[in-house]
């Protein structure tokens, strides 16, 4: 069941929510982290803790407000432990206290897969949680390319930053294109977040460099309920880039993130993700359950979004990026790997819907499914009446290693305008024992020769990636599905 | 022939797929520098001995022995015997779906280099060394950053297992009816390809059907294949004899 037309509300956790809170609320102000629990006054704590603006906390406590009538979705094809929202602690700063000292005081282990995966040494550190003030190459190498994006106009900080320095900006695109009403997360994120980035991107302007490939690093600890907002003006272009090969573990189970991306006239947003949160053991204990709402909004004629995943972490994925395609001519796509292993479950896919005339979507997708993993791509096409002469083009492949976990596809498309096209392909495949030995054949050992394969099978995705990063991704895949033959 | 050294001994081999029993009491000694052609009727086990030469899953070696260069061969996982110099060209080349065939064969190379502690393979010399051999066998470039032999058509596939072979620089090449499917153009490439690879070090495994590829690649032997094993060895006339008479007056006897 689509957990976004859920809108019911359920007497269970309204009940909970009007109870007295039970575990007191003591926390004050100047202490780092809040009680868990969430009632009307920890939204107020957290806004009065980040000093926002009033239009801020009333929005939050709208949201919040609509949360609470909402019913927590039922979850087609996922098989998940229930969530309860009053355990979660909704504002602590990192934890410093354990950080290792150097790199001498980080797990091998881990070290070892950051060789597998190609990062480069300097950033190791900093991805292992080495102590920040230990690290100096990756500082500098931000001031740096800090410095050109100033001189280009465009702006790039951290959510919070930009309520301070441009509250404006916020106010007019905030909530915009994922209203706090849109889902249940988009609800809870709406009212508890607490940090993310904000990109503008200044008309005829084209961002001097991909974000965040040499930010990526910078951008830990952002929390769980976690915030972008990216506004391309007529006429530029930016290529934005979130997550990390490096696998990333978080104490916080649940994690919620909204994304809203716009693009007016002409311009051109490209967002990219590589996904590794922690999966969970082999048994699927322990994983974080990723439940992210992002959606582009093709606003202006000649717009372009696209976004590309590389989904291989979390014990539990549930997001569909999706492009409304309102400026005539726009164009929306979505390329995404989507990679389970163990006991993971990945419900994934886009919505594209089309409202303004000539417009285009296309839609990659590749589920790779391994153990006892489940992956599901769900995808809804809808043309609107007047979005005459549209078309979209998907191609939903699934590839099975094993036989005890499974691929399922649930397309949907609603047509409304007879002039648009539609196309649609499906396969299903597996890695076959004459592929494995055809390439140990030549000298190549079982593990890496399922490496190749998979990033065969995932090219047409893999080439979206900027050229650093679909290197590491390749790896990715590869480390990712470790054993998951034989 | 006595001073030659051996780079493969099989003795007393028995090896079955399922629990077929295919070959059956194989005798078989190549020395370095020679060509061996085996012909026999389809179904007698020739696919089989590649397969078991290869170390190929399916086929259980159920007795006997294969040696070589001095190494126990079936010790060897699959991988190691092509490090240790041993090629299958397949009879049915296998498709990969949009790996490209440049990239495979980079990482055919450096795990070869690697398995000699040498280093990866440098992209400009990989790269040459790629296009020399491509046209040699005729192969447009535009097949290298296509995906391995993905909608190659018969006779691509085959010249494509030989520039493969090029590239790995065998030390022995068991070849599985290279020459079918193959115009006369293609197989004059592809002979020139395999004999360019033959040398007082290297040795080779021809399989094959027909006579006519055994005029551009001299066999040193012929062996004729039956029921499993060899039923009958002889030279290049042999090969003459068969495509005259058929296997008929040999597997009547
Ligand atoms: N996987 C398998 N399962 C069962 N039988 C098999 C299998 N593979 C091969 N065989 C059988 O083993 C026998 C030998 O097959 P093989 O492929 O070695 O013959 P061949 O001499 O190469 O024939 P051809 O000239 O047609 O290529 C055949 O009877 C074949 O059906
Ligand atoms: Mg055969």
């Amino acid at each position: 069941m689509d957990p976004e037309n859920n809108q019911v509300s359920n007497p269970e956790i309204d009940n909970l929510i009007e109870k007295n809170y039970e575990y007191g609320f003591t926390t004050d102000i100047e202490s780092e982290t809040i009680a868990p629990g969430l009632n009307e006054d920890v939204i107020r704590l957290i806004s009065k803790k980040k000093d926002e603006p009033q239009f801020l906390l009333d929005w939050r406590l709208k949201a919040f407000r609509h949360w609470s009538k909402l019913k927590e979705p039922e979850w087609g094809h996922l098989n998940i432990d229930k969530i309860n929202y009053q355990n979660i602690s909704y504002f602590s700063a990192p934890k410093l206290e354990n950080a290792p000292k150097s790199l001498d005081d980080v797990d091998p282990k881990l070290l070892e897969t950051y060789e597998k995966l190609g990062i480069p040494l300097h950033e190791r550190a900093k991805l292992a949680g080495v102590a920040v003030d230990a690290v100096f190459d990756s500082v500098s190498v931000a001031t740096t390319f800090k410095k050109k994006l100033l001189e280009a106009g465009v702006i790039f900080s951290s959510f919070s930053e930009a309520v301070k320095d441009h509250p404006e900006l916020i106010k007019k695109y905030l909530g915009k294109v994922v209203p706090y009403r849109d889902n249940y997360f988009a609800a809870l994120n709406a009212a508890v977040f607490t940090d993310g980035s904000f990109v503008y991107i200044p008309k005829g302007v084209r961002c001097p460099m991909e974000l965040s490939t040499y930010f990526r690093i910078n951008e830990a600890n952002t929390g769980q309920f976690e915030r972008t907002l990216i506004v391309a003006d007529e006429g530029s272009h930016v290529s934005y880039l979130e997550g990390c090969t490096a696998p990333m573990r978080d104490e916080n189970q649940l994690h919620a993130a909204v994304v809203e991306l716009v693009a007016l006239d002409d311009a051109e947003i490209k967002y990219s993700t590589v996904q590794n949160w922690y999966p969970g053991d082999e048994d699927g204990k322990g994983g974080i359950y990723n439940f992210v709402t992002k959606r582009g909004d093709c606003r202006g004629k000649n717009s372009k979004i696209s976004w590309t995943q590389i989904e291989t972490g979390s014990s539990v994925t549930w997001k569909y990026p999706s492009c409304l395609l309102r400026g005539d001519n726009s164009i929306g796509e979505f390329y995404s790997i989507a990679l389970s292993n163990h006991h993971q479950q990945a419900d994934t896919g886009t919505k594209m819907i089309h409202l303004g005339k000539n417009t285009k979507s296309k839609i990659i997708s590749k589920g790779i499914s391994a153990k006892k993993a489940q992956n599901t791509y769900r995808g809804l096409v809808t043309i609107a009446k007047n979005a005459d002469h549209s078309r979209n083009y998907t191609q939903c492949d699934s590839l099975l290693i094993g036989d005890k976990c499974g691929a399922h596809t649930f397309p949907s498309i609603g047509v409304n305008n007879s002039s648009s096209i539609l196309e649609h392909e499906a396969t299903t495949s597996k890695i076959s024992d004459d592929q494995l030995f055809y390439c140990m054949q030549r000298g190549i050992n079982e593990e890496d020769a399922i490496g190749l394969i998979i990033s065969g099978f995932c090219k047409e995705v893999l080439n979206e990636l900027p050229m650093e990063f679909a290197v590491e991704a390749r790896a990715l895949l590869q480390v990712n599905l470790e054993g998951a033959v034989g | 022939m006595s001073t030659k050294k051996t780079l493969l001994s099989i003795e007393n081999l028995d090896a079955s797929i399922g629990d077929k029993n295919i070959i059956k009491n194989l005798n078989l000694t190549i020395h370095y520098g020679e060509t061996h052609a085996i012909m026999g009727p389809n179904g007698s086990g020739k696919s089989t001995l590649a397969k078991a030469l290869a170390g190929h899953p399916d086929c259980e070696i159920t007795k006997g022995s294969i040696k070589y260069k001095d190494i126990d061969l079936l010790t060897l996982p699959v991988e190691e015997r092509s490090n240790e110099g041993l090629f299958l060209g397949f009879q049915y080349p296998i498709e990969i779906p949009g790996l490209s065939n440049s990239v495979f064969l980079k990482a055919a190379i450096n795990a070869k280099n690697k398995h000699q502690e040498l280093k990866d393979v440098s992209a400009t010399d990989f790269i040459k060394e790629l296009k020399e051999n491509a046209d040699m066998m005729g192969i447009n470039q535009s097949f290298l950053s296509r995906g391995v032999n993905e909608g190659y058509s018969g006779g691509e596939k085959k010249r494509n297992e030989i520039l493969q072979m090029l590239m790995l620089k065998p030390t022995l090449s068991v070849l599985d009816e290279t020459d079918s499917g193959l115009d006369i153009d293609s197989m004059k490439i592809v002979s020139k390809g395999i004999n360019s690879m033959l040398g007082a070090n290297t040795s080779s495994i021809v399989i094959t059907h027909y006579e006519r590829l055994l005029k551009y690649i001299k066999p040193d032997v012929v062996h004729v294949f039956h029921n499993g094993t060899i039923i009958k060895s002889g030279d290049h006339m042999l090969a003459r004899e068969l495509e005259e008479k058929g296997y008929e007056w040999l597997t009547n006897e």
